[in-house]
């Protein structure tokens, strides 16, 4: 259970790396990529994934 | 007629030991309203050289962006930041995002070369106050080496809340709040969604929250003693006829300046408002909601809507000479350089004012405008042919005032004119009975004549106010000074 992050729509603002509850979301070589073992979809933490809540772009930060 | 009128007498500006005596400048337009005679002395000594808070620092001074901030917790139907482009220039967008310590580098080198520097704002490409933590590790940076630089941001107000007392703190003493509508129910048609409480929120719930947080930022500021300038997008059909009710509840909360700016609209930005048919206002739209809001909150007219990556004076763009790859491996700061700059604009504060304290105005004129060709300084100081943009400035009896800019790409294109452009340039002056240049060549001046426009290039290098004065005094002579015994 994890989301992942569209590359080819990112438009590498960084804000889903602020507001993931569980540091899972990393700049690596320039793009942004969530690491599964981390993420939790945000259960515990908030009613939805923050890091598709605050994404700008439509249907980028989806689940895996 | 409701351009804040400030009467010749009133045109001299004070030199830094006057203005600690009077207590005030007096320029031609100030970012407030008479300007200088109802500023007091420690507002002045912050706007004196922030081009964007005073009309009159603008001829002087530069600013430069740093794209640090690119996060941002509201979606705007203006807005596309996706899309960049270096050959675009309006806000949100850039070309080159930088680190804070890459941010630092790139000021540094700027204040270095560019002795005109005054201001550092940080204005996204996202938002600075949600994308705090790289706003202010890159003010930090900067502060530390280069203490003179004014420190200034832009937000859409929904985060600044959380980080007053650090804006304080920080010495950041201009702040920029984009309102829009004060109005929930037209806020909602210009944000689609916010992302507050660590939910994404939309509707009326979302206007009412981002409303209630720009004005809470807005008054918490103003109690704190920041400069607070508000900046509206107008949108025709949606907001127009509700930004008087804006300036009004901004004003009321203690804001500085109010910036009403036209809507940029093309479906090729790839934003909600371009792809929907949404367009933006004519200059003559603009300028009634401006003169609509006059008695509100003074307005600034001297905005060029600069990219969040801009560099230079208002109205050029010098960014392209500044990207990382073209920082020199070390950078030797020039403080010396930026003090002696200082100090010539001191002087040269004070030869204006003697100069417009001289100009005396034909009596009885009828209000007439002038296009002046200008790099700064307050001086005609350009070639015509390398004017991109016009400075406005209209004069009747009661002085000579600052109304504006109008843009038109330049006519020389290295050393031929191109027609086309001087249509464009004909059709922005059409109301204009006069363009004031340091030279102009035969053809332009033919031209501009048939259309009834005369090009004035034996003024070049004088000051703007004596210039037009100047100009108004031989056409009164010429007509045998009829106004003057009229009156």
């Amino acid at each position: 259970m994890a989301f992942k992050i569209v590359t080819s729509q990112c438009t590498l603002c960084g804000a889903c790396e602020f507001e993931c509850p569980n540091a899972a979301i990393t700049l690596r070589n320039d793009i942004y990529v969530i690491d599964p073992a981390l993420c939790s979809e945000c259960e515990g933490h908030f009613e939805n994934p923050q890091c598709a809540e605050i994404c700008p772009v439509p249907a980028t930060c989806i689940p895996a | 007629m409701s351009a804040p009128l400030v009467p010749l007498s009133g045109l001299k500006i004070a030199t830094r030991k006057e203005m600690k005596k009077e207590g005030g400048c007096a320029a031609s337009s100030c970012g407030s309203k008479a300007g200088p005679a109802d500023m007091d002395p420690a507002t002045w000594a912050k706007v004196k050289d922030h081009p964007c808070y005073s009309e009159e620092a603008h001829h002087y001074f530069a600013r430069m962006h740093v794209a640090v901030a690119p996060a941002c917790n509201i979606q705007c139907n203006y807005c596309n930041r996706k899309y960049d482009c270096a050959n675009e220039s309006r806000p949100g967008v850039v070309s080159e995002r930088l680190t804070p310590e890459q941010a630092a580098r790139k000021v540094l080198a700027v204040a270095a070369e560019v002795p005109q520097l005054s201001v550092l704002g940080i204005a996204g490409p996202g938002d600075a106050a949600y994308d705090w933590r790289r706003t202010r590790a890159t003010f930090d940076l900067v502060a530390a080496r280069l203490p003179d630089i004014r420190l200034c941001m832009s937000s859409n107000g929904l985060a600044l809340p959380d980080h007053i007392d650090e804006i304080v703190a920080m010495n950041i003493d201009h702040v920029t709040i984009t309102i829009n509508a004060i109005d929930p129910e037209i806020g909602e048609k210009i944000y689609p969604w916010i992302f507050f409480g660590g939910k994404r929120r939309t509707g009326i719930e979302a206007a009412t929250i981002l409303r209630d947080r720009q004005l809470q930022s807005l008054e918490m500021l103003h109690q704190k003693g920041v400069l607070v300038k508000v900046n509206s997008v107008l949108i025709p059909g949606i907001n127009d006829e509700h930004l008087i009710e804006v300036n009004k509840a901004v004003k009321e909360r203690g804001a500085f300046l109010h910036n009403i700016m036209p809507l940029i609209s093309d479906p090729a930005h790839g934003t909600h408002f371009g792809l929907t048919g949404q367009r933006g206002p004519t200059a003559a739209e603009l300028k009634k909601v401006q003169d609509a809001c006059a008695g509100g909150a003074n307005l600034m007219r001297h905005c060029r809507q600069c990219r969040a990556d801009a560099v230079g004076l208002l109205g050029e763009d010098r960014g392209q000479e500044f990207t990382l790859d073209k920082l020199p491996e070390v950078i030797e700061d020039a403080p010396e350089a930026r003090e002696a700059y200082r100090a010539w604009v001191a002087e040269e504060r004070r030869d204006r004012a003697a100069a417009a304290a001289e100009a005396v105005l034909p009596a009885a004129e009828k209000p007439t405008l002038f296009a002046v060709c200008t790099r700064g300084s307050g001086r005609i100081n350009l070639h015509f042919g390398y004017a991109t943009e016009f400075q406005i400035y209209e004069a009747d009896a009661d002085g000579i005032r600052f109304v504006g800019h109008r843009r038109a790409d330049n006519y020389c294109l290295g050393g031929h004119g191109d027609s086309e452009r001087m249509d464009e340039i004909l059709r922005v002056l059409a109301d204009v009975p006069y363009v004031l240049c340091a030279k102009i060549g035969e053809g332009p001046r033919n031209r501009l004549a048939a259309a009834g426009i005369e090009a004035i290039d034996s003024l070049g290098q004088d000051y703007i106010e004596a210039a037009i004065a100047a100009v108004l005094s031989t056409r009164s002579a010429r007509k045998g000074g009829g106004a003057a015994r009229r009156a």
